[in-house]
Order: structure tokens, then sequence, then C-alpha cells
């Protein structure tokens, strides 16, 4: 081959590879962005007076004094929009009967749409559902809320030949000759005044429980039982994995039995994360009776049966690639065959070993389906180290899927399914970089 | 078999020390007792046999070289002795192998007692991954010793034994990867001095060397005989010569002539002996 084409060649394959690099990051950006900036508005968000009442009287915080007041200044422009309603009713009394009907309806949706902005409003009962209680906290959200209030949503289905189209009529108009006809703009106008939103960080997120299925509150105990899960998974799988590789490369005898373990486990390590949630279900809880029902260690358990072939191929691979000279070297000094594995083989292989062990500690971490049957609950709190034999737990992984899915307002509270996604990826994350820095020192006091 | 008749008569000593050893060579005290002895002892790698009925005395305290061509079973031999072939699931022996008198491949001989008496040192050298102070302390260690006082006399006059310490001395915390080939391979000495054998088996010790770490590790091997018996493989004829007291020479696995250096140089019994060392064949 002449020089020409040699050059020619490299360069095409630099090229390629430089492409193909550049595509995969920029896949990764259209994947992490959003979770990233969607994700960090769980925290950081403007945030209205609701939202500091919330905190007032769920969690105990912030200042009752400086709360009063601004409650008070937005009670003087929000009483404007309740003078209106009562004076809309006395008017609704005076109408004629069809008349009636028609207005009460309409009615009802502008009251509905003002307690979703403003929280209850005066002469409604006490809400059973937190969630009811207050107004709109976040201010993105006031803004979505106020144009439900302003504009009714109405489908064009004139045309069968294509799909009906939402738009939206101004609600103003349907009261058009009414005293409410004024409510509109007004509220339009004093939005601000009666919601003061303020630039808030909302540390909480990370560090309080959830109140009315994560409609307020944060996370915390689902980072906690993600924590409790994947470590409890890597106290069982990481021990029995190790050994289990010793056993496979420095105990085993070659043969049929050797080789249908091995084969084994290469199998188990490809099988559906479903399965293993299917087996931990029939094995640990109806079978084991580790727990009377959904427990943390019954889940743990479950996940490590997932991550166990994973850590045994990466440990055994770990260890094969310890040259053969230093056994020789140990052995040749009368060392035991035990003792040589213990301070020679495994501080060596440890790089490698660790390097799997963490790999799979943040598959631990992210699985759902291993624990919908064994551990995971949509809703509750964090639970103490003592009940980990006994309770269920909420964790990051199923709680994305489950207020993705198949809470009944996941629209209403996407901020806090992005936030979790964010935990989620920056946990595992930590972890992997946490596992790098870990491999990188070792490697080097290795190397010398 | 038992130690009197293995180590043999008396008179039968003398005799092989006479044939082994030329007289300027002989002035080592304690030397004059056979300290390994082979009795038609033969390895096999499955059905392979890789060394053939040898026998052969090797002498308390003197230096022993083994040459001949690639692949004649010089490795296989030496490692035979401190039972390194064990790590060789197809390899196994028959006849009777020696040390002191007791069967290496006796039914109760703990192979890792015997590998504490019989230390060896590779053709490439393998410190481990560690500090330098931890490579020399790993068999003391293993053995027992854990003051850190006694630890670094043991170290300490190792490394003086393998004439390195003046060398680093400073940097006894430092991986021993990081020392050049030469000294690593002193550093390996060290750590089997450190466990105090009484037999050292170099394997090649100086094939992956320069010429002056060779010679550094010539000049030890000639400070330590007297001390130790010492067994080493080579290639290299001149360094036998230099070396060694007696030389074994085989050839595919048959230990064709067993002599003094001096002798078997300069006046090979064998005509396949005198061929190989003049170059002959290799
Ligand atoms: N693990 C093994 N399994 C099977 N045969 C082996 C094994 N190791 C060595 N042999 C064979 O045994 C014979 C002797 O090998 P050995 O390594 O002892 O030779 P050597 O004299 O040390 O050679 P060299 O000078 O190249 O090191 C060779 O034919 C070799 O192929
Ligand atoms: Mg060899």
């Amino acid at each position: 081959m002449n020089i020409g084409t040699r050059k020619i060649l490299d360069r095409s394959f630099t090229a390629v590879g430089i492409g193909s690099i550049i595509v995969m990051a920029i896949a990764l950006m259209i994947v992490v962005l959003p979770i990233i900036t969607n994700g960090i508005g769980a925290v950081f968000f403007t945030g209205t007076v609701e939202h500091r009442k919330m905190l007032f009287s769920e969690f105990k915080r912030g200042d009752s004094e400086g709360l009063s007041s601004e409650v008070a200044s937005s009670e003087r422009y929000r009483s404007k929009v309740y003078d209106m309603l009562t004076g809309f009713e006395t008017e609704l009394e005076t109408m004629a009967p069809e008349k009636k009907v028609e207005y009460k309806a309409k009615y009802a949706q502008v009251r509905a749409a003002l307690q979703a902005l403003l929280g209850p409003l005066p002469g409604d009962s006490a809400p059973m559902l937190t969630r009811f209680k207050y107004g709109q906290t976040r201010w993105e959200k006031s803004e979505e809320k106020l144009h439900d209030l302003l504009y009714e949503s109405k489908w064009d289905n004139s045309n069968p030949d294509v799909m009906s189209k939402e738009y939206f009529v101004s609600r103003a108009i349907g009261f058009q000759g009414t005293s409410l006809v004024k409510l509109f703009p007004y509220v339009k106008d004093n939005l601000e005044k009666m919601l003061l939103p303020e630039f808030t960080v909302y540390w909480g997120f990370i560090t309080d429980s959830s109140v009315d299925s994560h409609f307020f509150g944060g996370i915390w105990p689902e980072i906690q039982g993600t924590f409790f899960l994947a470590v409890g998974a890597m106290l069982f799988a990481f021990p029995l994995g190790v050994v289990a590789a010793v056993y496979f490369t420095e105990y085993a005898r070659p043969g049929f039995l050797n080789s249908m373990l091995r084969s084994a486990n290469s199998t188990l390590a490809g099988v559906p994360s479903i399965v293993f949630g299917m087996f931990g279900l029939a094995f640990f809880i109806n079978t084991l009776k580790v727990s009377e029902s959904k427990s943390v260690i019954a889940g743990a358990l479950t996940l490590a049966i997932m991550i166990l072939p994973t850590i045994i191929r990466a440990a055994e691979e770990a260890i094969l690639a310890v040259p053969k000279t230093y056994r020789e070297a140990s052995l040749s000094l009368g060392s035991t065959k035990w003792n040589t594995i213990a301070t020679v083989i495994l501080p060596a292989a440890l790089p490698g070993i660790l390097t799997g062990g963490v790999i799979s500690l943040g598959r631990a971490a992210g699985e759902t389906a291993p624990i919908i049957f064994t551990a995971a609950v949509s809703v509750g709190s964090a639970i103490g180290l003592a009940d980990v034999f006994s309770s269920p737990t909420p964790a990051l992984s199923w709680n994305i899927y489950n207020l993705a899915s198949e809470h009944e307002a996941a629209s209403q509270i996407r901020h806090v399914q992005y936030g979790m996604v964010l935990a989620l990826v920056s946990i595992v994350l930590m972890l992997n970089l946490s596992a790098i820095v870990l491999r990188a020192r070792i490697s080097k006091k290795l190397k010398g | 078999m038992d130690a009197r008749e293995s180590s043999g008569s008396a008179s039968a000593q003398k005799a092989t020390r006479d044939i082994y050893l030329p007289p300027e060579r002989r002035k080592i005290s304690g030397g004059d007792t056979t300290h390994i002895s082979a009795k038609e002892f033969s390895i096999y790698y499955g059905e392979f046999e890789a060394v053939k009925r040898v026998s052969a005395d090797i002498l308390s305290k003197y230096v022993t070289a083994i040459i001949g061509p690639s692949g004649c079973g010089k490795s296989t031999f030496l490692r035979s002795i401190n039972r390194m072939n064990d790590l060789i699931p197809s390899c196994h022996t028959t006849g009777a192998l020696l040390f002191d008198g007791q069967d290496i491949y006796g039914k109760f001989t703990d192979e890792v007692l015997l590998r504490k008496k019989v230390g060896m040192v590779f053709q490439k050298p393998n410190p481990f991954p560690k500090s330098i102070f931890d490579n020399i302390a790993y068999g003391p260690r293993l053995h027992g010793v854990n003051d850190k006082k006694k630890l670094m006399e043991i170290v300490e006059r190792s490394l003086k034994k393998a004439a390195i310490w003046d060398e680093v001395c400073d940097r006894l915390d430092k991986n021993a990867l990081g020392l050049s080939g030469g000294q690593q391979q002193r550093i390996c000495v060290a750590r089997t001095l450190a466990v105090e054998p009484e037999v050292l088996l170099l394997d090649e010790p100086t094939s992956a060397l320069d010429p002056k770490a060779t010679a550094k590790i010539e000049d030890l091997i000639q400070e330590l005989r007297g001390s130790y018996t010492i067994m080493i493989v080579t290639h290299n004829m001149q360094q036998a010569s230099r070396v060694s007291d007696s030389t074994m020479f085989f050839y595919e696995g048959v230990l064709v002539e067993h002599a003094s250096t001096a002798q078997l140089f300069t006046n090979p019994k064998d005509p396949m002996t005198e061929d190989y060392i003049t170059g002959r064949f290799s």
C-alpha cells in the first residue's frame, strides 16, 4: 500500500471516529439537557406566596411575621375578587331561571379556575386533600392557570376529515353584561400582587418528605430508599460475587459442572430484570418469607441476585488479568494458596473488581422492575434502618415510573418527576465518578 | 526412602565432591553434604516426558549451573525442586527427588514449608505492585514476623545482601515497579533472601537485564556462594563458567553430563556436551 493511500485511510478513520463521538455527544445532550434544566426547576423556581404558606403550615418553615404581612398584602388584592364573586352571586339570584342555569354552569367553571389559582375561596368548605388547600405555588404554573381562567377550551370538530382542533374562547365574552366581566381583566392585571412571585431556592426538595403524594414537599424518602436498596444489594452481592469469582478462577476444577456453572452465570446476566422481580416475590417473600410482604430487604436481595452475575464476571476477569508471575512469586516465598489470593491476587485485581461493583451499584440504583413486587411503594415516609426488614420504601426508579404513568395528576407535578430523574442520574453519576477516582488511585498505587 | 540412603555414605559423598569441584574452588566449609538428590527422576506434562530419569547429587552451598538448548527441560527440572510445577495440573513425576533426604514429592511433604527453604528467582523480574519495603517484608510477615523494628532489620539485611541497599535505602516506601529491571531483579533476590532459604533457584535471572545489571547479579551470586545452595539456569556459557562450581548439561530432557564446571568446559566427556559448548548447535 503506498503512503498516500495509507494516509487517506488513517485520516478517514480519524474522521469517522470523531464523527461518531460527536453524534453520541449530541444524542447525550438531547437526553440530558432537558433532564438538567427541568430537574433543576424542582429546586430553583419562582415560588408564590402560596408556596410559602404551604411551607409554613406543612413544614413549619419560614418566618411567620413576614408571611402574615405578605398574606395581608395579597389578601388586599384578593378581597376585590371575592367581592366580585359575592356581587355576581347576588346578581345571579335575580336572574331569569333559564339565564340563571346557563350562568351557574359557567360560573362554576370560573370558580374552579380561581380555586386552582388562589386556593380555597370564601364560602368553600375546608378541602380534604392538601393539594386543594393552596393555590398555585409555582409562578409558571399560575400563568397556565390564569389562561384557564381567561379562556375556555373548545374543540373544533366541524370537519370530519381532519383531527379536531382545540381553540380558546374568552370567558369574559360569556359574562358580557354582568358584573363578573370586570373580574377577568382584574385578575389578569393583579395576579402578581395576589400571588407575590419571588425567586425561590427550595433545598427541601432533596431533604423533605412529600406531602399529598408528591404535590408538595420533596423526595428524601425516595433518595433514601434508593440508597438503602442499592447499598443493601451490594452488601449481599459484592462479597458473594468476589468469593464466587475466586472459586471459579482458583479452586474449581475444569469439567462439566464447572462449565455448566459458568454458562448458567452468563445466562443469568442476560435475564430481563422483570423476571428477577417475579423471582424475588416468589422466592424471598412467598417461599423464604424474609418479610411479610414487600420490604427493603426483599428488594435488596432481589437486586443482589440480579447484579451478582455481573459482579462475578467482572471479578473473574480482573483476577484472571493478574499476572501469573505475582502468584508464582508469592508461592515461591512459602505462601499458602489462600494467603496468595488474599494478599497478592485480590489487591492487584481490586481496580477491576471495583469497577464491576460500581457499575452494578448504578444498575441496582436504577432498576425498576425487580423492586415493583418486592420493595417499592409509591408514597411513603423515609424509613429507619431498623425497619428495613419489615417496611417497603419509595425509591427513585419506581417513583419516576409511577409519576410518569400512574399518578392521578401527573401533568401537575412534572417538575417533581424531572427532579427525581435528575437526582437519580446524579446519584449514579456520582457513584461512577467516585469509582473512577478510587480506581485511578488504586491503580496508581499499584503502578508506583 | 530414608535420609541415610539418599545422602549415601561419607566416602561416596567425598567421591561426588571430588568429581564436581576443581581443587581451587573446594574451600567452602560445610560444602560437602548432598543437599538435593535426584534418583531416576522423571517429570511429565501429561504423556510427555520433559525430564527423563535424571540422577544427580547437588552439593550444599555450592553454585550449580544448568545449561542446555531451549526446551530441554532446564526450567522444568529447576521448578520441580520447589514444586512450582504443582501449578500446572497436567504435571506429574516419577522416581525420587530428595531434599535433605526427604522426598520432595512424598505424600507427607508440606510444599509450603519446602518453598520456604527453597527460594526462587524468576527469569522476568516480578516484584509485587507494593512498596519496596512491603516486597521484602512479604515473606517474613507471612512467616509470623510482625514487629516493625524486626522487619526493618530483616529488610535492611536482605537488601544489603542483595547489593541494592545503597540504591533504594531512601525510598523504601516507593513502589518497587518504579525501579529499573536490574534493580527489580535484585529486589526479587532480596525478597527471596528475606525468607532465609537454604536453596536459591535462579531461572535465567539475567536474561532480561543489560550487561551492567547482569554483572551485578553475577557478583551477587559470588557473594552468596558459600551461604546458600544455588542453582542457576542460564543460556550464557560464559556466565555458567564464571559463577558456578559444577554444571549440568541437559539435552532433550536427559542429563547428559554433570561435572565440575572447569572440567565440563575444558574437557567434556560427552561429545554432545562438546558440540553444545563449542556452539555447534544450540
Ligand atoms: N506447561 C507445560 N505443559 C506442557 N508442556 C510443557 C509445559 N511447560 C513446558 N513444557 C514442555 O516441556 C519441555 C521443557 O520445557 P522447559 O520450559 O523446561 O524448557 P527450558 O529448558 O527451560 O527451555 P528454555 O531455555 O527455552 O527456557 C518443552 O518441550 C516444553 O514444550
Ligand atoms: Mg526455561
